[in-house]
């Protein structure tokens, strides 16, 4: 199983600077992007423990008002755009999409490294905009908060997510040309491992979605620069056309953030479970078509607009239609697990927290699509404990699920196991702790974005904080144990977990062109029929 | 792969094309078509873009999967433009009530 490794691999033919900077190889700017996110993590997560300390007490006495709204908007802002969108992607598409389906790089490797260097450029941006005087119009820049009552940066903020837009649709573009161009003799579509059909569909959502948040983010400052009515109904505009043209890219950005994670979910059940992924053909058709009916359920972020009821009921409709495909999923892993022998080991318990944690996002999600229901919801925390259960329960606990998975690999270390399983846990009860209790509170009618509440919401307030202290050390743990064990891991053999797939067929760390010779694929992905487990 | 060589005359024709639709469009901005106004300077619009994706951008001589994608572009505009109006041509279709005193 494990053959020595060669003596050069990607990480160690060039330890300069200036090979990192200027890299064309897809494995290192993955561990750029994982450098860049992590960073962006860090940020996101520091503004998140500011306002949960505000929160632990009733009245407003840690921050000023102002303050409070600039902290809860770069969360959203560097949480959204500048981690959960290229996470995923940037980090795990980057390093194992190419590997998996035999190739030796992505399609395009100079528009790689570009992609990478214009999201770090929306980025600094952004950063600059946090340093000199911040932003509080939401993530969401909700005219007329960023046009007629903009009184922060807003169109240099605008200016950081509208360059770093270009950099998802730069991955996109590579990542729908490698699938589509570079893969290895016998590598059919329908033996495409399904962690590259999410990652494929989550392109052509950041292909065919992207440019419509670059067009708004334009309309607005044409809007300002030349006083044509866009948005603003003093001079003719329509306020709520803002809405549908930024939920037009951001609702399908929903889908970038967790598509990607389901992929790896995918990956960590076969494994882990020993068994073909049940009813491959749907998993891997269920993503595409989240990727499309995604694109149809952007109004029901606008039923309390003056959106039209009857646009709300077809939108209702169909946001109740695009939980098929997200349960197809969640059934045919379960269906997956059936009778297998499970192995419990870091990713799988990442992997079962993400199961547990995103079922209750979704189902949550389809209270929030009901039209009656959602005007007593709608912007109250019950939406912010929906989404979080989504974005972080699921595509976070993904992203760590998949880079535990993978870690072996990129690095050729192991980590301590009994850590892993440690911080996987400490993770998912932080979590519920943190946002079971505003569940409660925004069903009790609790408004997000107010950084005071009346006295007798504190308990659960104190939950939620005390929940998100936890989880903050759960986070902290794996990093501080995934770096030590670059130094300190034992060397990991080429194949660590057993698994099935091309990327466990090279050495770890892989050699600079992932395979010495072009690999030819004879077998469907997840072959572990042969192995006695299960019925299979 | 292979590509398709395209006579430069016929680039310049396109160019020309999209002149002699420019001076359309600036020539019929000075005339007053009422509703018209919208559907002209569009369709001129379309007509130029189209020429600029099937020549300029080569997608006439690419293989099927290029038009595919090329087309999917304009079904999700189709998309945005036709939900957006599902809901700004309904909202008269039950009235507001009216507004709150200031």
């Amino acid at each position: 199983m494990s053959e020595p490794a060669p003596a050069t691999n990607y990480l160690n033919w060039n330890y300069s600077i200036r090979s990192w900077l200027l890299t064309t190889d897809h494995k290192r700017i993955g561990l750029l992007y994982l450098m860049g996110v992590t960073f962006f993590f860090a940020i996101g997560g520091l503004m998140a423990s500011l306002f949960r300390m505000e929160l632990a007490t009733p009245a407003g006495n840690l921050v000023t008002a102002d303050t409070y709204n600039k902290l809860f908007t770069l969360h959203g802002v560097v949480m959204i755009f500048f981690f959960l969108v290229p996470s995923v992607p940037g980090v795990l598409g980057n390093f194992v999409l190419p590997i998996m389906i035999g190739a030796k790089d992505v399609a395009f490797p100079r528009l790689n490294l570009a992609s990478w260097y214009v999201y770090i450029i929306g980025g600094c941006i952004t950063l600059y905009v946090a340093v000199t005087g911040g932003l509080d119009t939401g993530w969401t820049f909700y005219t007329p908060y960023s046009s007629t009552y903009a009184n922060t940066k807003v169109i240099t903020a605008a200016l950081g997510v509208f360059i770093t837009g270009f950099s998802s649709i730069l991955t996109g573009l590579n990542f729908i040309v490698t699938t589509h161009k570079l893969r290895a003799p016998g590598m059919t579509w329908m033996r495409l491992p399904l962690f590259v059909w999410a990652i494929y569909a989550t392109s052509l959502i950041m292909v065919l979605a992207t440019p419509v948040l670059a067009i708004t983010i334009a309309l607005i400052a044409i809007e300002r620069a030349t006083g044509i009515g866009i948005f603003d109904p003093a001079i003719g505009g329509d306020p709520v056309l803002f809405q549908h043209m930024f939920w037009f890219y951001s609702h399908p950005a929903v889908y970038i953030m967790i598509l990607p994670s389901m992929g790896v979910m995918s990956e960590l059940i076969a494994c882990f479970c020993r068994r073909r992924i049940f009813g491959y053909s749907f998993v891997a058709a269920s993503s595409l078509a989240i990727a499309i009916i995604g694109f149809f359920v952007w109004g029901h972020h606008l039923f309390v607009s003056t959106q039209s009821p009857y646009a709300g009921m077809v939108f209702s409709f169909l946001s109740f239609l695009v939980a098929i495909p997200s349960a197809v999923k969640a059934f045919n892993w379960t269906a997956t697990m059936y009778k297998s022998s499970v192995s419990w080991q870091t990713p799988m318990v990442y992997a079962m927290g993400f199961m547990g944690l995103f079922l209750i996002g979704g189902l949550t999600g389809l209270f929030l699509a009901n039209l009656a229901v959602d005007i007593h919801l709608h912007d109250t925390y019950f939406v912010v404990a929906h989404f979080h259960y989504i974005m972080v329960g699921g595509a976070l606990m993904g992203y760590l699920g998949g880079l535990h998975y993978w870690w072996p690999k990129i690095t050729g270390k192991l980590y301590p196991e009994w850590w892993g399983k440690f911080s996987a846990l400490t993770v998912f009860i932080g979590f519920n702790l943190t946002f079971m209790p505003q569940f409660v509170l925004g069903f009790m009618g609790m408004p997000r974005r107010y950084y005071s509440y009346p006295v007798e919401w504190q308990a659960l307030n104190v939950l939620s904080s005390a929940g998100a202290t936890i989880l903050g050390v759960g986070y902290l743990i794996p990093m501080i144990y995934l770096i030590w064990s670059l130094k300190n891991g034992k060397p990991a053999p080429a194949n660590p977990w057993g698994a099935k797939g091309l990327e466990w067929t090279t050495p770890s760390p892989p050699p600079m062109h992932n395979f010495e010779q072009t690999p030819i694929v004879t077998e469907e992905a997840y072959a572990y029929g042969n192995e006695g487990h299960g019925h299979g | 792969m292979k590509h398709h060589i395209v006579p430069v005359r016929l680039y310049l024709g396109i160019f020309g094309a999209l002149m002699v639709l420019t001076a359309i469009t600036v020539t019929v901005s000075f005339y007053d078509l009422g509703f018209l106004n919208t559907f002209v300077a569009i369709t001129i619009a379309v007509c130029k873009a189209t020429l600029v994706i099937l020549y300029f951008m080569h997608v006439r001589y690419s293989n099927k999967l290029i038009w595919v994608f090329a087309g999917a572009g304009f079904v999700w505009l189709v998309i945005l433009i036709a939900f957006t109006l599902s809901d700004t041509m309904t909202r008269a279709w039950i009235p507001l009530p009216p507004p709150l005193p200031m």
